[in-house]
């Protein structure tokens, strides 16, 4: 059973007068454990895609089952509790809590979103510091470290509810080239180890050699190509 | 919710001088309602307690009719045998009451042998007006305060007026009831300053010397004064003696007896009240000041932070989450704001009362301000900003909560 399936959705924006097609009948599969990435000229519909997957928005026409629930039906709370049960989100500008410390912002979801008991919070908490190599920043606030760390940070933030699906529009675009390849390769290590669907957009050639499913977007279309390792774990229907 | 403290904490410190600004506008607030309340509250209760402790009594009974016409002290509305029997049992019956007086009031005049001079005396048993009454002795500024049968306490106005001074001789000539006119010699036992300001011809003297005067026939009583053991129980006393009252009738079944509180004898009640009036203003302009101070900041707090609204709001937390960490930094404002300016208020009235700064207030000079912060108060106003803080950061908050990720995570 595929962890996302998606049938025929459009999305259309109306601005004014005009309605904008931003998607134009998308259909695809992602199995759970796959490692894929949307990439596509600006304005190719990226985001949008990518907002709908991550129940942050709803499609205008066809059917989107993320792990097994219709996500057009949920209503505003219900859409958010199922974000904070099986979705992690990394930005691409980051967007760590700055008054909380490197530790507090990966604890955050445990705290205010999931209820989960100290001892169990501090566990997870500080095997995901270890495993995105930040213990040593722990008490630090977001302000006093660079941009991949950061990131990092926000990679064991999305992580550590042990979501189902961690969702990343272009997480790498404001970082330099190393750092980047730094943080998919993270972002990699931690799918091998945590068994999470990792998907993220970028139009960054370079990095989508890193994907192992890829699926390009032009104009609201889709058009697969696979990664570089051909054994992707999503098809386009 | 520790949690959301320490959230909504951390980010009042994140705009440590906005923070301080308001909440020091809001100390400021308080202090001033503290100190205006303290003030206003104590020199209120001075006034009252100047009137009902040492003229009034808490509340007065006449029989119906005696209050209407109280300017020509009418003995023909005196309260007789019968009467005074039924009204003395139901009083002796009522345990808040701690103490009452009998009183006869008339009119008549004055005469030092050389000069006359209109005055209105009221009729006592010293014993019972003092207990009634007080602070009534305090107003006995020269000679004695011991009124014996005999004796007379003059106005101070007449005192100066007329060259009088204690142990000297005078004449008091008054129309009884019948209208035949008697007189009687009294020595002057003291001069007595006015409770409520200059002009007073208030004088007191000897019940049993009433009675020879004016040629009672058994026993007679134009009011009883009462003092009551907690003079907060006031209105609910009143009501309920009232009601006791009025089921006292004659043969033809009219009411007998007529209660008056002290805030219907006196037209120091009306200053009273504006002292009222003018704390529930001052009140209300504190309330203003939380109310808008704390909006603006909670406004631009939102709108600083949509983004991040935007973030926590998109990784699941759930909208009253949100509309909890806002309203709860108002609410944190509120309780600094409070906190600060109780302490500094109270230090404010503590300085103030140690300043020993004296005014007048009638004939009494000098009295010196004792200005009290009552707990009450200090809780009430604390509540107050502390509510009306929440209440200006709902709307702010709710506005966060109902944000759309996708487009607060937009926002630049
Ligand atoms: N909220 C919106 N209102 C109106 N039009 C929108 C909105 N969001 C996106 N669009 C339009 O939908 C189309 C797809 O936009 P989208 O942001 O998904 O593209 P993208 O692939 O993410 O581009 P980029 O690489 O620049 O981020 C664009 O034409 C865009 O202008
Ligand atoms: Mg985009």
């Amino acid at each position: 059973m595929a962890l996302i399936s998606a049938k025929q959705i459009t999305k259309t924006y109306r601005v004014g007068e005009v309605d904008i097609q931003a998607l134009r009948g998308v259909s695809f599969e992602i199995e759970p454990a796959s490692f894929v990435s949307f990439i596509g000229p600006s304005g190719s519909g990226k985001t949008t895609l990518l907002n709908l997957i991550g129940c942050l928005d709803k499609p205008t026409e066809g059917t989107l089952t993320v792990a097994d629930t219709d996500v057009a039906a949920l209503d505003r709370r219900a859409s958010a509790e199922f974000r904070g049960k099986n979705i992690g989100f990394i930005f691409q500008d980051f967007n760590l809590l700055p008054v909380l410390t490197v530790y507090e912002n990966i604890e955050y979801p445990l705290l205010m979103v999931q209820k989960v008991a100290p001892v169990e919070r501090q566990k997870r908490v500080t095997a995901l510091l270890a495993a995105v190599g930040m213990a040593d920043q722990r008490d630090k606030k977001p302000d006093q470290i660079s941009g991949g760390q950061k990131q990092r940070v926000a990679v064991a933030r999305a992580l550590v509810t042990n979501p189902k699906l961690v969702l990343a529009d272009e997480p790498t675009a404001n970082l330099d080239h190393d750092t980047a390849y730094m943080v998919l390769n993270l972002m990699k290590k931690m799918r091998d180890e945590f068994n999470t669907t990792f998907i993220f957009s970028t139009h960054d050639p370079k990095i989508v050699g890193e994907a192992e499913t890829i699926f390009t977007l032009e104009d609201g279309k889709l058009n697969e190509d696979k990664g570089k390792g051909g054994n992707g774990h999503g098809k386009s229907l | 919710m520790g949690n959301l403290f320490k959230i909504a904490i951390r980010n009042l410190l994140r705009y440590k001088r906005r923070t301080l600004l308001t909440a020091s506008l809001i100390t400021v607030g308080v202090v001033f309602v503290l100190a205006f309340v303290s003030i206003s509250g104590s020199f209120k209760n001075m006034m009252i307690g100047q009137i009902t402790d040492s003229m009034l009594g808490h509340l007065q009974v006449h029989r119906k009719g005696f209050v209407a016409s109280i300017e020509t002290l009418p003995l023909n509305l005196n309260l007789k045998n019968g009467a005074i029997d039924r009204l003395e049992k139901i009083l002796d019956a009522q345990p808040e009451i701690e103490a009452y007086s009998p009183r006869v009031k008339f009119g008549g005049m004055f005469s030092n042998f050389t000069e006359t001079s209109s005055i209105r005396l009221t009729a006592i048993v010293p014993e019972r007006e003092f207990k009634t009454v007080p602070l009534l002795p305090g107003r006995v500024t020269e000679g004695s305060k011991d009124l014996k049968p005999g004796g007379i306490l003059i106005p101070e106005l007449l005192a100066r007026g007329m060259k009088v001074k204690p142990g000297d001789a005078a004449v008091i000539v008054a129309t009884n009831a019948d209208g035949s006119v008697n007189g009687k010699q009294f020595i002057v036992t003291g001069v007595m300053e006015s409770a409520t300001g200059p002009g007073g011809r208030d004088g007191y003297i000897h019940l049993d010397d009433a009675r020879e005067l004016l040629r009672m026939e058994g026993r007679q009583v134009s009011e009883y004064a009462v003092r009551l053991k907690d003079f907060g129980k006031l209105a609910a006393f009143g009501e309920k003696l009232d009601g006791l009252l009025a089921r006292e009738s004659n043969q033809q079944g009219k009411p007998i007896f007529e209660l008056h509180i002290w805030e219907k004898l006196s037209p120091f009640f009306n200053i009273a009240r504006m002292i009222d009036v003018m704390t529930f203003f001052i009140r209300l302009m504190l309330i203003a000041i939380v109310l808008i101070s704390i909006m603006n900041v909670m406004i631009m707090a939102v709108y600083e932070r949509i983004r991040e609204i935007g973030t926590i709001a998109a990784i699941g937390t759930l909208p009253g989450k949100i509309l909890n960490m806002f309203v709860i930094e108002g609410f944190c404002m509120g309780v600094v704001g409070a906190l600060i300016g109780d302490l500094v208020g109270i230090a404010l009235v503590y300085i103030l009362n140690a300043l020993e700064l004296t005014y007048n207030f009638g004939q009494q000079q000098g009295l010196i301000l004792q200005a009290g912060v009552s707990p009450a108060d200090v809780l009430m106003i604390s509540a107050t900003v502390i509510v009306v803080s929440v209440i200006a950061s709902l709307q702010p908050a709710f506005k966060a909560s109902r944000m759309e990720p996708i487009q607060a995570l937009r926002h630049t």
